[in-house]
């Protein structure tokens, strides 16, 4: 079909998946111009569709898939899908994002964005084939791990699917059940995997062949090789990316930000047994890209420990902190098994690393005993891993309570736990400790979904301007979180800027030849701004007394100094925390209470949001 | 310029496909593409590129005589082609593709594209005439 708007497949996909139903909707002009796409659109419609007061887990909740107008095109790293929902792990604004092959596949069906709701009957797939959509039962599936379902579903569907699936833990509603695709990407934060399996949604494959519009298709060509030819020429193409994202292990011990022992220090002594370059000496079959992607990340490895062997896609650096140094596992092939085991069940690493890390403290602190838990539980005993993790995705014994993730666990336990339950607003922390890199910590206590570094990875900055200082770093903050997520709406992925010094330009001179809309940088970041300041007003709108109170880190952080290493005896007091956020909440045009003013929120388009929160507002 | 491939070196990103569709028929799309990437997952973990040889097995089969030998490449006839589908089911590279859209198979007329934008070189021209930019 002919589009009005080129950069856009023209149409979103409305599923039910209670009554089976299902139809095509054009897509709005208003809602590509005002929020451009991928987050932009899953912020958007999750405010739309969601009705206030949503159960995570029911039928009401949606899920939300969309990509961006520079998805699927000839440049560098645009495979990035977007998906959120009403999030299970913290009842805010949730959402995740995964590359492989999916976006591309989805536009190329002809859909910008798919909103699915209601829960199946029984468990069910979700094929959609061009303009086809159909419902299969996926009872045989049901149970499976997540790679070994894909492998199935391409088996009987076809290699040109492209898929993605759940885990046991999203069948089993783990707060931080991930969504997995490509054998071994995922979708991997806020428990959208649980969204799924609460929908009985087993998987969704898709198959596309249509073109995707482009404003001026020559021009547009030219630009996406000068792109390329850019990225061929830096130095970090050639030196970044034999390493990918576990290269950056090393330095991180180096500044004293390594997660080691569920946070209690931040420098893994056996951090070069578990690094980019073991990795790549020991474990490494190929590197594996996203689509169009120069410079891929992916290191596909295999693995052998006493216990078995295995494929899987990594350990990236996340998993290599939270389940490495974070859990004090100490060999690259035990952290790649740890992964795989994570990966097969559907569980985020990210959070899984924090929960294992969390219930070992517990134990070794006498909160959780042999008797509670199933067995003894050691740091960098791969098997208390390989243990919980099981336990946790299938809910049986200490495991049912661990799958509610660490601030529902530290809530039951007691006994102090709360102090070293590593979250903000009940998302697990990723891979970076803060309390020596102010900037870095500002970033996880106001990230929209939770402790999560990628919408500002700041701590760069807090080392190029000072460990110590906060002069700037809100400023800071503000700046990367209007940046990185515009890349989440775009449908980028970030890493050719990140890590390679791709500069940012380029994508503001592709975006127009693109879409034909004459948008400056500026303007691009106007929007991410306004996505900004709706996700905040989402989860104010679902959580009540939403605000500053749930922009604090762990006691662990500003009560316990450092205890050794680059960063010892460091931590952020109290006071400067609130410094920083009076700061933050200053610069963005927010009370001091943490929520948006009238007035921003009006500057920014968002009257409708005015009309729904009220008297929540100053 | 002849087409060779290291596969080892492919990462699956598929740009080749995507440069390839835009400059032979303008428009984005990876299905459109005269070149295909086989992904082996889970084990044994890796890819191959599937390319055409130039190996004129497709002129010999063809019936309507559609397709000939221009310079370094063979080149289908769209005006007598009439999509009979043999010279696909007989290219020993399956490197012949087809799609809804198109009146003729998708083949490799030797543009070298794909060569330019691998990013890992793992699609290369053989005699050395084109290179990665």
């Amino acid at each position: 079909m002919t589009t009005s708007m080129p950069g856009y497949a023209g149409r979103l996909l409305y599923v039910d998946l209670t009554s089976r139903q299902w139809e095509t909707r054009p897509l709005p002009g208003d809602l590509a111009r005002e929020y451009l796409g991928g987050r932009g659109f899953v912020a958007r419609l999750l405010w739309d569709e969601v009705p206030t007061g949503a159960d995570p887990l029911g039928p009401e909740n949606r899920v939300v898939l969309a990509t961006g107008p520079l998805t699927g095109l000839f440049l560098p790293c645009g495979g990035k899908l977007h998906l959120g929902a009403k999030s299970p792990a913290t009842g805010g604004y949730g959402d995740a994002n995964i590359g492989g092959h999916l976006a591309p596949e989805l536009k190329g069906a002809g859909y910008d964005g798919v909103v699915i709701q209601g829960r199946s009957p029984q468990p069910c797939l979700l094929v959609i084939e061009d303009d086809a959509v159909r419902f299969m039962d996926a009872t045989p599936w049901w149970g499976q791990g997540a790679i070994e379902s894909e492998a199935r579903l391409k088996a009987e569907l076809g290699e040109a699917f492209q898929i993605m699936t759940i885990g046991p833990a999203g069948e089993n509603l783990v707060k931080y059940a991930c969504i997995s695709h490509d054998f071994g990407r995922q979708a991997g934060r806020t428990g959208v995997g649980a969204v799924f399996g609460s929908k009985r949604l087993k998987a969704v494959a898709i198959r596309g062949s249509k073109d995707i519009p482009v404003f001026d298709a020559r021009a547009a060509q030219a630009e996406g090789r000068r792109m390329y030819e850019v990225c061929f020429g830096k130095p970090g193409f050639e030196e970044w990316t034999p390493y990918g994202t576990a290269g950056v292990t090393d330095w991180v011990n180096e500044v004293g930000a390594f997660p080691t022992r569920n946070f209690q220090t931040t420098y893994f002594p056996q951090h070069t047994e578990i690094n980019g370059r073991k990795l790549k000496e020991r474990i490494l079959v190929t590197d594996k890209g996203c689509f169009g992607c120069p410079i891929p990340c992916g290191k596909y490895s295999k693995v052998k420990v006493p216990r078995g062997m295995a494929y899987v896609e990594g350990p990236e650096y996340e998993t290599i902190a939270l389940m490495g140094g974070n859990c004090a596992v100490a060999t690259i092939e035990e952290v790649g098994y740890a992964n795989y085991i994570a990966d097969e069940l559907g569980l985020d690493t990210i959070s899984g690393g924090n929960v294992v890390a969390f219930a070992i403290e517990c134990y070794e602190k006498g909160l959780l005993t042999e008797a509670q838990v199933g067995r003894k539980l050691a740091w960098g005993c791969l098997d208390s891993l390989v243990f919980l993790l099981e336990k946790i995705a299938r809910r049986e014994g200490i495991g049912d309570l661990l799958a509610e993730g660490v601030k529902v666990a530290a809530a039951v336990i007691k006994g102090g736990s709360d102090k070293f339950a590593i979250h903000v607003k009940g998302l697990e922390w990723s891979g970076y400790d803060a309390r020596y890199a102010p900037a870095m910590m500002l970033s996880y206590m106001t990230a929209d979904v939770g402790a999560h570094h990628n919408r500002s990875w700041a701590i760069t900055y807090d080392v190029a301007m000072g460990r110590k200082s906060l002069e700037g770093k809100a400023e800071k903050v503000v700046e990367l979180q209007h940046i990185r997520p515009l890349f989440d709406v775009l449908g980028l992925c970030r890493f050719p800027w990140v890590e390679i010094g791709f500069e940012l330009e380029n994508y503001a001179a592709i975006f127009p030849l693109v879409t034909g809309w004459n948008y400056s940088w500026q303007d691009l970041l106007r929007v991410s701004e306004r996505i900004w300041n709706l996700t905040r007003a989402f989860s104010a709108r679902e959580i009540d007394h939403y605000g500053r109170a749930f922009d604090y880190p762990p006691p662990r952080f500003y009560e316990e100094p450092v205890p050794d290493g680059p960063a010892q005896g460091q931590l952020i007091p109290k006071p400067q925390l609130d410094e920083l956020l009076d700061r933050y909440y200053r610069i963005r045009g927010w009370d001091e209470g943490g929520l948006p003013t009238r007035e921003k929120l009006q500057e920014l388009g968002l009257q409708f949001v005015v009309d729904t929160l009220g008297p929540k507002l100053s | 310029m002849l087409l060779a491939t290291r596969d080892e070196l492919c990462s699956g990103c598929r740009t080749c496909l995507v440069a390839c569709s835009l400059q032979v028929y303008g428009v984005v799309n990876p299905k459109k593409a005269a070149l295909g990437i086989a992904a082996h997952f889970p084990a044994p973990g890796r890819y191959s590129v599937i390319t055409c040889s130039q190996c004129g097995t497709c002129a010999e089969v063809c019936p309507l005589e559609a397709i000939t030998r221009r310079e370094n490449a063979y080149i289908i006839d769209e005006r007598i082609c009439n999509l009979c589908g043999l010279c696909i089911s007989s290219c020993p590279q399956e490197a012949m593709f087809t799609h809804p859209d198109l009146s003729t198979p998708i083949k490799c007329i030797l543009c070298g594209e794909c060569v330019r934008y691998c990013p890992r070189q793992a699609v290369y021209d053989l005699h050395g005439e084109v290179s990665r930019k």
